[in-house]
């Protein structure tokens, strides 16, 4: 067993034991603290090994790979699990100026380390079945989290969440099912090698349907999204930051895996399918922004829409694109995280989150506005900014094989988000307060547990587009594992070939 | 056996889309309990039947002697029935809570978090 793929896993759980017993102190904040940070090391450890080695893998309990559980980092495993100990030590500190003492005694820090948990597992694991089991783990942390207020507003969006979910959740196991009698394995780089010799790759190309669908509604694509919307501006901010940082994007991170590694057989069917996915989410996504006036459910629609670029970039399966997708899900990680964060300090400062009821933010709060600026100008997608470069390369991506519409489409939602970022600009900075409130940052309890996360994933947003260079060669490393996995299949079973 | 249990699955997801179709919250959830429980049996099925043949090693022996059953999709749907159990116990009573503090269980009338229709 190694050190380093079990240590991201153990410590959010451990972090999790320790601050449910301590739910009724102040105490239990720390520890969630504390557990992110120590999780954050571990996951940079990863990091470092994966890059120095390209790929490990550990078998759980020294069964050897088809027949035990297998974690396995690659580029991508390894970057998803560092972004998400980046966005969880920044929310855990966020939790001490957001989450009250009684969602605390309610068990809030250990549900949210068993979320990350969840999470970081669902990236590690080289096993479907293990995949669905880590599935589970953050579905129901994420339940817990999003009705932990109890109020009729949350009870009406977990309703929602829980129903959609849990479909997904069902269809998801029909799929191992199914995938498993057809090839007899669940183990990713096994199920590579063997649906090669699947006699009936129609009936594979099915099952791989099943798996898209399931795996849309996890990442919130046109027609499945609907879930999202209705839930995610009903929580705690912390809670609807960290699910709209990670929880969309472990679905992504599941079609990449899947659609790379295992189900390339029929690219010609499964990533048109997935192309028309991207350019309707991005299109109604953007749309259905535009239609909104709340702070929380704009952005949430705007996690739609973008998840439509990263499908966009899987789609077109160029190595540009792919490179595109990778970044863009790193830089939407950061800045859609932030975002929630800053809806948090608005909510506090102003009284709420609908942008026609509020305002004064730019006058009185000016610093807030600039942190405000810099993410919603990043996911705009505006040079200097990580967006800018993101979809830079997705737009690249699409130019260079001549998809003048897609390319089209692309840039006018670019437009459109700019649209609706105006909006929440003009409503909820730049005007008065209706009121006749001044809302000042002085003002607000726990000011620096919530401007320092705040402040440091804008100079994390920042940093990446200043210094786009590393973040694109180390995508192209991620890119050249993904189409091409014959490091991750011998390094999970050994030379078989 | 195969196809007695294909049909039986069959059945299980036509009862389940007929009864997740409905506008009442709970037979939303009594679908998806069958939902599952065809899911299950899938997987079971999937993994090929060997009736009568226990996964058992003799003693002295290193592995099974002959044809036995696959144990693995026993385990495997045994994970999923305990996962599905949680949470479906949670389904439920989020269902009771939201009977409690919405008053309804029609999903039509579940909008307490949707914004207000312009002409109400």
């Amino acid at each position: 067993m190694s050190w380093y793929l079990t240590l991201p896993l153990v410590i959010p759980f451990a972090a999790a034991i320790v601050a449910y017993l301590l739910r009724s102190s102040p105490l239990g904040a720390w520890v969630s603290i504390i557990g992110s940070g120590l999780g954050l090391l571990a996951s940079i450890a990863l990091m470092v090994v994966v890059l120095d080695a390209g790929v490990v893998a550990g078998q759980m309990g020294n069964w050897p790979a088809p027949f035990g559980i297998t974690l396995v980092a690659d580029l991508l495993s390894a970057v998803m699990v560092l972004i998400t100990a980046i966005t969880g030590f920044a929310v855990a500190i966020y939790a001490l100026g957001d989450i009250t003492a009684r969602q605390a005694k309610l068990g809030y820090h250990a549900l949210f380390q068993i979320l990350l948990a969840g999470v970081t597992g669902a990236f590690l694991t080289g096993d479907l079945f293990n995949l669905y089991v880590w599935f589970e783990v953050m579905l129901i942390a994420s339940f817990g989290l999003l009705i932990l207020n109890g109020g009729k507003e949350q009870i009406d969006g977990g309703v929602k969440y829980v129903a959609l979910n849990l479909i997904s959740t069902i269809l998801f196991l029909t799929g191992i099912g199914l995938l498993y009698g057809m090839t007899g394995t669940l183990n990713f780089a096994d199920l590579a090698l063997k649906v090669n010799e699947v006699e009936n790759q129609g009936l594979l190309t099915v099952v791989a349907m099943m798996f898209m669908v399931a795996f849309g509604v996890k990442a919130a694509v046109f027609p499945l999204f609907f879930w999202l919307p209705a839930a995610y501006h009903t929580p705690s901010f912390s809670v609807s930051a960290i699910f709209a940082g990670l929880l969309t994007k472990v679905g992504v991170y599941a079609l990449i895996r899947m659609f790379t590694l295992v189900f390339d057989h029929d690219i010609g069917f499964t990533h048109t399918v997935l192309l028309w996915v991207a350019c309707f989410t991005m299109v109604i996504g953007v749309l259905g922004a535009a239609a909104q006036s709340d702070f929380r459910k704009i952005l949430s629609f705007h996690i739609i829409s973008q998840i439509g670029y990263m499908i966009l970039g899987l789609a077109l399966m160029t190595p540009l694109a792919l490179v595109g997708a990778v970044f863009y899900l790193v830089h939407h990680i950061i800045v859609k995280a932030n975002l929630f964060l800053i809806a948090g300090i608005a909510k506090r400062l102003t009284g709420g989150t609908e942008v026609y009821q509020i305002g004064g933010l730019y006058k009185s709060a000016p610093f807030l506005a600039i942190l405000f600026l810099i993410p919603a100008f990043s996911l705009a997608g505006f040079p200097p900014l990580s967006g800018f470069w993101a979809k830079y390369i997705i737009v690249k991506a699409t130019l260079d094989i001549e998809m003048w519409f897609v390319a089209f489409i692309a840039l006018a939602v670019g437009l459109m988000t700019i649209y609706s970022m105006t909006k929440i600009w003009a409503e909820a900075f730049w005007k008065n307060h209706p009121d006749g409130i001044k809302p000042e940052l002085k003002n607000l309890e726990h000011k620096w547990a919530q401007l320092i996360p705040v402040a440091g994933l804008a100079a994390l947003t920042i940093f990446i587009g200043l210094n786009p260079e590393p973040f694109v060669q180390f995508a192209e490393r991620t890119t050249a594992q993904l189409l091409d996995p014959t490091a991750y299949i011998t390094t999970v079973l050994g030379d078989v070939r | 056996m195969e196809q007695l249990l294909s049909i039986l699955i069959g059945i299980l997801v036509a009862a389940a889309v007929y009864l997740m179709l409905a506008r009442n919250l709970l037979r939303f959830l009594f679908g998806l309990i069958l939902l599952s429980n065809a899911a299950n049996l899938t997987i079971f099925v999937a993994g090929r039947l060997t009736p009568g043949a226990p996964p058992l090693v003799p003693s002295g022996l290193d592995a099974p002697a002959g044809v036995v059953a696959n144990a693995l999709p026993q385990a495997l749907v045994l994970t999923a029935i305990v996962i599905g159990f949680g949470l479906f116990a949670f389904a439920l009573i989020l269902a009771f809570r939201a009977y409690q503090s919405l008053g309804t269980l029609n999903t039509d009338e579940m909008r307490v978090a949707e914004p207000k229709e312009p002409h109400q």
